[in-house]
């Protein structure tokens, strides 16, 4: 059925696949905020206990939308792969690194004789916490500001000189970090650290049983969701406003665009309805439970969450689709990634389009394995009926 | 080669072979101990006995210790690829990306939804459906292990693609040959029996250890019966797949097999050394050497075990260096020479097609094609050909050390049955210590087993088509540097405290009620 299908279209529908993975990770990492709140929320050690269960039920499948994030932008467009990851060097480590220590937190926290001690553990869950949403916030933002890279395929011949046969080049020599310090990206980056601090929060009220500990959730949710809210529209509405890296269809060729990210939520009201719809929902999941808690408390989360893939699903759309180079080089325009000069070949992408068919049976079985496991709401008493606790 | 950066090359060998062999150290634990709670559970399903639960419950919590450690050191692997092989990511990620993809659809997924009903499902599930759950864990495990590997196997012997030209890459055109190539399917079987294995020599060491505590006999004898009796048919599996192994070697990576059986001069009738001590390192002599100080020969094998034929001809290091016509091998230098040829053509194939002049770039392109097998030579020259032969003592010895490792695991798992079956092992003290003993042994079979893998195969990447010199990102070498020893803090902390953990846990053993935090109620 995908042999039918064109190589654009391909390319497209692997752009939705990756974006979609993206929206679902921003959602996820709802874990990632939660790991920053720990001490605000949880005054004892047995409410951190509390919290820390909550989260550790859940971390893997972010971590495992992270991995799969990545085998699937290595799949379909191995020339991101390439340069960003090479050329962003320091980012990704760091990231990498808040991962590393994220894993091992949960499982070895409460063991017995664990080396670290507890509250190291902790300290770790805190900064994957942090680390993890602010460098992927500046990591997508390079997306719509982009970085300082040239892309030469025929590098690879190079056999004499002084020049490594290494295709993609990173200019300058902080590797990724100059990204992270740029203002414009980290507005985004700060954006994530507070939409997944709410996220948890909303998480917190759906399944937490606890009522001197809801309290704190609820007056956490408000002093969250304002800088969340005045970081996301600075950042969008600057990212509207500015010059984008647009691609003339015709030449594959490269140019500056004025309003470029306006014009294609403009041109493509599928795209905008999305984008509103989404931000929408976000605020609608945010605003409910504070005006109703009594009734809406254990609602908020599908709201802002449905919201957040939404919205963040139509921000990678944006930054890709409507002729737009979606990892563009300020170095040389013209080394610019776009989903048809980075992506796999037509054989590959067509092969990956029958796997990606196992998709909703994979959301499926999550979802029959989490209404399984999360038929109550957690407290002390039960984690104490728990054989296995973090 | 004066562009070529060796610090750099260097540095970034050294932390993906840091990266990766921490990571074996806690894959084949997983992928081993996966399965031995599915078989424990399942007994307990069937006899309804509460002691199979309790021993179930109590190897699952080593096995969630273990486990959190692989995940962490797995994820760096995946993004190294492109964080410090750019240029690889690109060669072949038309090719690599696809079962990297398919595993974290396909196996991640299935393996962090089960394992969560497996820890905590326990009242939660119905038995069946918790049974289903572990099961689903050890499938989902051994199922990332076979996209990986297929992925490592394609590396070792390139099959199911064609470069394209135009975009500089080599890309997909078979997708079953990637899947079915005949060294994927058997480094896969290989690498999963290995780890089953090492997970039975785990199982039967700690529980040797209760019973020479005198603890936990019930506990003890019933694991050592499932470990000793999963451990010898795997062993089994593992020495058949290591024959496969050797015999797709001698055929796709020849040098890799010469250095390995330390063959500088190739010969018919070989023998294998089944024991020997090197007397120097082979890449200082002159291609000439192949002396032992001691050696233990059994004649014909090492032809019988490459070619299915005692006759037949191995080739020694020197013959694929220096070419032997005879035998239709073609020197270094030959094909550093066309490899060259097709790496100039690619470049003049591309500037002629920009300047749109059709018929110099078509007389390029059938240059590059007649000459693409040897494409990765070309990055050499002159001297820089020692670069070409892997280092022999390492690969000699790494595996002897894991074959004859093999070999009493596999004599050990045989005696510990019968003696169990008989019920007299509880009395066997020496035969106790040396399964408790064993299990660091099972660690280093295992890495060495990659350790013959991969420093074998050095310098190729992919073989004889993109080595590392010509893969590795741009970047500094002090960065990879600062990386590599960031990691290796981190992976050693975290190391000491996975074994902190896992010993305190068996200290206290199955009945330990410390893992519950909660301090007041």
């Amino acid at each position: 059925m995908f042999e039918a299908l064109s190589y654009i279209t391909l390319q497209h529908y692997w752009w939705i696949i990756v974006s979609l993975l993206g929206a679902i990770l921003v959602l996820l990492m709802f874990v990632q905020g939660g790991q920053t709140l720990i001490y605000t929320l949880g005054k004892t050690d047995d409410e951190r206990t509390i919290l820390i269960n909550l989260l550790g039920r859940k971390w893997e499948f972010t971590f495992t939308t992270l991995v799969t994030f990545g085998g699937a932008f290595f799949a379909s467009f191995p020339l991101f792969y390439s340069t960003s990851f090479g050329g962003a060097y320091w980012v990704w480590m760091l990231i990498l690194l808040a991962f590393i220590l994220q894993a091992v937190s949960y499982e070895y926290r409460s063991k017995a004789n664990n080396f670290l001690g507890k509250r190291i553990y902790e300290t770790f869950l805190f900064l994957n916490g942090i680390i993890a949403p602010l460098l992927i916030g500046t990591a997508v933002a390079t997306f719509f500001t982009g970085s300082k890279f040239s892309v030469n395929l025929l590098n690879i011949t190079l056999l004499t000189g002084n020049k490594m046969p290494v295709i993609s080049e990173w200019t300058g020599p902080a590797h990724g970090l100059e990204a992270a310090l740029n203002l414009h990206n980290l507005m985004l980056g700060l954006t994530l650290v507070f939409l997944t601090r709410v996220l948890a929060l909303l998480y917190f009220m759906n399944r937490l049983n606890h009522g001197e500990m809801m309290e704190r959730v609820k007056k956490q949710l408000l002093v969250n969701s304002i800088p969340f809210v005045i970081l996301f529209l600075t950042f969008t509405i600057w990212t509207l406003l500015s010059d984008g890296f647009a691609v003339n269809p015709k030449t594959g060729e490269v140019f500056m665009e004025s309003y470029k990210y306006l014009h294609n939520l403009l041109q493509m009201p599928v795209v905008a309805i999305l984008f509103v719809l989404g931000v929408a929902l976000v605020l609608i999941g945010i605003i409910r439970p504070l005006t109703c808690f009594e009734k809406c408390s254990t609602k908020g989360i599908w709201g802002a969450g449905i919201g957040t893939i939404l919205t963040v699903f139509a921000l990678f759309l944006l930054a890709g689709f409507n002729h737009t180079a979606y990892y563009p080089s300020t170095y040389d325009l013209q080394s610019s990634l776009t989903i048809e000069n980075s992506s796999s070949s037509y054989y590959t992408l067509t092969a990956m389009s029958y796997v990606s068919l196992l998709v909703p049976f994979v959301i499926a079985y999550i979802w029959i394995a989490w209404r399984a496991i999360d038929s109550k709401k957690i407290d002390m008493e039960e984690l104490n009926s728990e054989s296995h606790i973090y | 080669m004066e562009n070529i950066d060796f610090s750099l090359v260097d540095w970034s060998r050294a932390q993906f072979a840091l990266t990766a062999m921490y990571h074996w150290l806690f894959v084949p634990l997983t992928l081993g101990l996966s399965f031995i709670v599915a078989f424990m559970e399942t007994l307990y399903v069937q006899s309804g006995n509460p002691e199979w639960k309790r021993i179930t419950k109590f190897w699952m919590s080593l096995f969630g210790i273990n486990f959190a450690i692989g995940v962490a050191t797995g994820i760096i692997l995946e993004f190294e690829f492109g964080t410090n092989w750019s240029n690889y990511s690109w060669f072949v990620g038309d090719i690599f990306g696809a079962p990297l993809a398919i595993e974290g659809i396909m196996a991640f997924f299935l393996e962090s939804t089960f394992i969560a009903v497996m820890f905590f499902g326990w009242n939660k599930v119905s038995k069946k459906f918790h049974l289903l759950s572990t099961w689903l864990v050890a499938i989902g495990s051994n199922l990332s292990a076979l996209w990986i590997l297929v992925a490592n196997g394609w590396m070792q012997y390139p099959s199911g693609m064609k470069f394209n030209p135009d975009t500089a890459r080599n890309e997909m055109i078979n997708f079953w040959e990637v899947l079915f190539s005949p060294i994927a399917i058997n480094k896969f079987l290989h690498t999963i029996s290995s780890g089953y294995v090492l997970a039975s020599v785990f199982v039967l060491g700690i529980s040797a250890w209760y019973l020479l505590k005198n603890r936990e006999h019930q506990l003890a004898k019933k694991s050592i019966l499932v470990a000793s009796a999963f451990g010898l048919i795997t062993t089994a599996f593992v020495v058949l797949t290591g024959d496969g192994s050797a015999r797709n070697m001698a055929k796709y990576q020849p040098m890799k097999f010469a250095a390995m059986e330390n063959l500088y001069v190739g010969q018919q009738n070989a023998p294998l050394v089944a024991i020997g001590i090197l007397k120097e390192d082979g890449k200082e002599a002159s291609h000439k050497k192949q002396d032992f100080r001691f050696e233990i020969e059994i004649p014909n094998m090492l032809s019988y075990m490459a070619f299915l034929d005692p006759n037949a001809y191995v080739p020694g290091i020197q013959d694929i260096v220096l070419g032997n016509p005879e035998h239709h091998i073609m020197s270094f230098q030959e094909r550093s020479a066309k490899g060259k040829i097709a790496i100039n053509s690619l470049a003049d194939y591309k500037n002629a097609r920009k300047a749109g002049n059709d018929s110099l770039s078509m007389v390029s392109l059938e240059n590059f094609e007649a000459n693409y097998a040897h494409f990765g030579y070309g990055y050499y020259s002159g001297r820089d050909m020692q670069e070409l032969i892997p280092s022999v003592p390492t690969t000699f010895y790494s595996f002897r050390i894991m074959v004859g490792l093999g070999v009493h695991f596999g004599a050990l798992f045989l005696v510990v049955l019968l003696l169990t079956l008989k019920n007299k092992i509880e009395k066997k003290r020496f035969i106790l210590y040396t399964a408790l003993w064993s299990i660091p042994l099972a660690y280093i079979a295992s890495e060495l087993g990659w350790v013959v893998a991969e420093v074998g195969r050095q310098p190729w990447v992919i073989q004889d088509i993109l080595p590392t010199i010509a893969a590795v990102s741009q970047l500094k070498p002090s960065s990879v540097q600062i990386t590599f020893w960031m990691f290796f803090i981190i992976f050693t902390g975290l190391l000491i405290a996975e074994i902190r953990i896992m010993t305190t846990r068996i200290k206290h053993g199955p009945d330990d009620n410390q893992e519950s935090p909660i301090t007041n109620h």
